[in-house]
């Protein structure tokens, strides 16, 4: 019995951590990518509220939490106020399986610093990432205007055509690393970071997973020029900031996948390993940022051949050549 | 569940211990996912409004999903939600709401529409039930489902390599098919009709 408190204090404890660091990170990538967007852009970005603008994300906060939640009347109601909630939980969620250090010996207890080592980790993220659709879906579906619904259809078929390259893409991981987990792709990754033997993965999955979290040059399901502001055109309020969570969770997590699979995870030299961990997730969304800055958005037309006619059989060929390689 | 080490070592203790105590832990969280099936199920079949329809079926592919898990088999769990709520399903709720079809008004199907399925139901029923009372809490374990991934799939591979092709080949037909029918007619076709009103 004392154990079983023992262990589910520490389970509180590690989601807390988790959920904290993801939402206080969430909401500074906020500001990070104002800033970094405005520097690229020439302009100087958020800066009057406190120093260079810092407390930027309380103020936005602050005025999400306080603006008015309103429902068009033509809206279905329950679907349009839970769709946000998907998609913020789903993102947060795939944070469950990501490990973030080697596992701990305190007063003789091993304490693994993962929340949960599924050993089907990799196919959990899958399944999150696949019901992430619903939220963008429904939500353009449940407003009942034509912008909405139209970002909504648009999203949804981005989201389950690039879902198809972004599994293949891991498949010669999981050849690799001869195991679904999480906890196990790092453990393999302890000589050398995966990156290093699969470059063409590690391309794909960065493009597929940037097709996934909706950001430019893949955004069009929220495309303003065309749809106002696509799937969540009609929200307002603390639900539109659910939806705007959810993106830079989403970009936490993606860092923290990049990481897992290809840049070794937590391993690194001299620093403690979250703080690899950290500095690694911070890179890839500094570079997603970057990316934003710099491309236009894609058409439709070169969206879906990008996703079908370049990336699944390049896929497909780097699994056959990896399973020919480890036979060998 | 906090402290949960691997879920087939969960599933043998419950089974440890349903014979001693009248109810546990687990046959509680059993019975609930079961009647959240079967209403969400149920639900999904009389709504009238296809998309409540859709999240009614998903709700009950999760509730499927969560019973996978609770009997210790996690990879089973795991491909339903991907597979069935994922995929399948997105695909319905993204036809529905391309077609946009208003809910139907109730109607009274003819006869001869409802009778084969109800009569398919009936056999279906009366078949589940002689499984069910013939052999009462079968022996029959989900024995290779409840395996890790490697075990699965080396099982899988290895006994069932045939049936694999067979299916995968039935899936590719399947998609020779679509791809027939979606292909642009170059002639032949008859010209879109331009609304009028």
């Amino acid at each position: 019995m004392l154990t079983w408190i023992a262990g589910f204090i520490l389970l509180i404890v590690k989601l807390g951590l988790v959920l904290g660091v993801l939402l206080l990170l969430a909401a500074y990538l906020v500001w990070v990518e104002r800033k970094f967007l405005a520097r690229l852009q020439i302009r100087y970005g958020p800066n009057r509220a406190g120093k260079f603008g810092l407390l930027q994300p309380i103020a936005d906060t602050i005025k999400m939490m306080t603006k008015e939640d309103t429902v068009p009347e033509a809206a279905d109601r329950i679907i349009f106020l839970g769709a946000p909630a998907v998609v913020a939980l789903t993102a947060l969620l795939m944070f469950a399986v990501v490990p973030f250090g080697p596992t701990l010996m305190i007063a003789g207890r091993q304490i693994p610093l993962v929340i949960t080592d599924l050993n089907v980790g990799l196919l959990f993220i899958f399944a999150l990432s696949s019901l992430a659709v619903y939220g963008v879906a429904l939500g353009g579906w449940a407003s009942n205007s034509k912008f909405s619904l139209l970002g909504g259809i648009r999203g949804a078929a981005q989201m389950i055509s690039y879902e198809l390259a972004l599994g293949l893409a891991l498949v010669p991981i999981v050849l690799l690393a001869r195991s679904l987990s999480l906890v196990d792709i790092v453990n393999a990754q302890a000589d050398y970071p995966f990156v290093v033997v699969q470059p063409i993965s590690f391309a794909i999955f960065v493009i597929a997973a940037m097709a996934e979290s909706k950001r430019i040059p893949f955004d069009l399901p929220e495309a303003e020029n065309e749809l106002g502001a696509g799937y969540h055109t009609e929200y307002s309020g603390m639900r539109f900031g659910l939806f705007f969570l959810g993106e830079y969770v989403h970009m936490q997590v993606f860092g923290a996948l990049v990481a897992v699979f290809f840049l070794g995870g937590w391993r690194g030299p001299w620093l403690p390993p979250p703080v690899w961990l950290l500095l690694k997730i911070m890179l890839v969304a500094l570079i997603m940022i970057w990316i934003r800055g710099t491309l236009p958005r894609l058409r439709y037309d070169q969206l879906m051949a990008l996703g079908w006619k370049v990336l699944i059989p390049l896929a497909l060929v780097n699994i056959m050549v990896t399973g020919a390689v480890s036979l060998l | 569940m906090p402290c949960a080490g691997d879920p087939s070592e969960l599933q043998a203790a419950a089974l440890r211990t349903q014979d001693r105590s009248f109810m546990t832990l687990y046959a509680v969280v059993f019975y609930i996912l079961a009647a959240v099936i079967l209403v969400a199920t149920g639900l999904a079949i009389t709504r009238r409004n296809l998309v409540h329809a859709v999240m009614y079926l998903i709700l009950s592919f999760f509730g499927s999903a969560m019973l996978f898990y609770l009997c210790g088999a996690p990879l089973l769990a795991a491909l339903e939600v991907i597979i069935y709520a994922g995929a399948i399903m997105v695909l319905f709720l993204f036809i529905v709401m391309m077609l946009k079809v208003e809910a139907p008004q109730k109607k009274v199907f003819p006869a001869r529409q409802w009778l084969p399925a109800a009569g398919l139901g009936v056999i279906y029923l009366v078949v589940g039930a002689l499984v069910v009372f013939s052999d009462p809490g079968s022996r029959v374990t989900l024995e290779a489902a409840l395996a890790t991934p490697r075990i699965f799939g080396q099982y899988l591979f290895q006994r069932h390599w045939l049936s694999i092709e067979i299916v995968s080949l039935l899936l590719l037909i399947a998609l020779l098919g679509a791809l027939y029918l979606g292909r642009t007619k170059d002639r032949g076709g008859t010209p879109e009709v331009e609304d009028q009103s």
